[in-house]
């Protein structure tokens, strides 16, 4: 197994990893408060959907000439690996609040009890929409990585393995601490999800372009150590900054 | 009409975030990549340089407005 494939992997389980603690927040706080069942079929008819999104899209991508799709997969994951990394940089730095799982739990059973009894096919419809809504929306980050990184590389089921078991993870660690998995270092995983979403976007995008990278394969782990020291040198000069120039953290939306 | 706007406004938020400045970027930065390989140059420095510049740009904007 190749470098690239191995960090595709472990791209892909660790974007899941985190979506899907986010998604598990909203399920148990809904679950917990207003019962199963609709929640559950809620969760299934979003892992259906994104399933089906996989399985369509993936073998779909192999029609088009590699060249195209690397530049076009590389432009995508350039600009959305981006807005991972620069919030990643904006939390450490202090720039924009961290993510807090006990307290979207909080607020998701607050909303989830003042919410209306409204039956619709059976099911109570609050629950099975924002379970599935909750994570559809996770999981479509999820399944954009295990496609963009799939079909660049020609590894869509090593991604999707990947991915998939981060689900599994999760899941066995949520039932296990029956609530948020809040001690999961959220920040940490998207820093280094964002760092390689950037750097394989870079690498892909510019071979996409026609660039031959000094080095083939090996580059990528350039590409991957220029944006770490770049991120770490960002991060140093923000805290620096901020404090000398003290700010409200969360400034950023 | 509002779904397609609805829709619209979902992907954007999804591809392009609330920076539109660093998808201008990258595009910006590949199509010079991609002019330049064609003209012989092998170009592998520039979008690395580029989007170091594009995401240092973007987080002063942030750290400035705040």
């Amino acid at each position: 197994m190749s470098t690239s494939t191995i960090l595709i992997v472990a791209g892909a389980f660790l974007a899941s990893a985190v979506e899907m603690v986010e998604a598990l927040t909203i399920v148990l706080g809904v679950g917990v408060v207003r019962g199963w069942r609709s929640t559950l079929i809620g969760v299934a008819a979003a892992v259906v959907v994104l399933g089906v999104l996989v399985a369509a899209l993936g073998p779909a991508l192999r029609s088009i000439p590699i060249g195209t799709l690397r530049l076009v997969v590389g432009a995508l994951l350039l600009a959305f690996g981006l807005q991972w990394l620069r919030k990643a940089i904006l939390r450490s730095s202090g720039y924009k609040d961290l993510h807090d799982e006990d307290e979207a739990f909080t607020s998701e059973r607050e909303q989830a009890a003042a919410a209306g009894d409204e039956q619709r096919a059976g099911l109570d419809w609050y629950s099975f929409t924002v379970a599935f809504k909750g994570v559809l929306l996770e999981g479509l980050e999820v399944v954009f990585i295990v496609i963009a990184f799939g079909s660049a590389e020609g590894h869509l089921g090593l991604a999707a393995a990947g991915a998939a078991a981060a689900v599994v993870v999760v899941v066995i660690a949520g039932v296990l601490a029956k609530g948020p998995l809040s001690r999961v270092p959220e920040n940490t995983i998207k820093f280094v999800v964002g760092l390689l979403l950037t750097s394989f976007g870079c690498f892909w995008g510019a071979e996409g372009a026609g660039v031959d990278w000094p080095g083939d394969e090996l580059s990528l782990l350039g590409v991957i150590a220029f944006f770490g020291a770049l991120s770490f040198v960002l991060v140093r000069a923000l805290r620096r900054r901020r404090r000398v120039l003290p700010v409200t953290a969360g400034a950023e939306a | 009409m509002k779904y397609l706007r609805s829709f619209g406004r979902f992907w954007w938020n999804f591809i392009v975030g609330d920076d539109w400045r660093v998808a201008a970027g990258v595009a910006a930065a590949l199509g010079l990549t991609s002019l330049l390989t064609h003209e012989g140059v092998n170009a592998w420095w520039l979008l690395p340089a580029s989007i170091a510049l594009v995401l240092t740009g973007s987080l002063l904007r942030v750290v400035r407005r705040s």
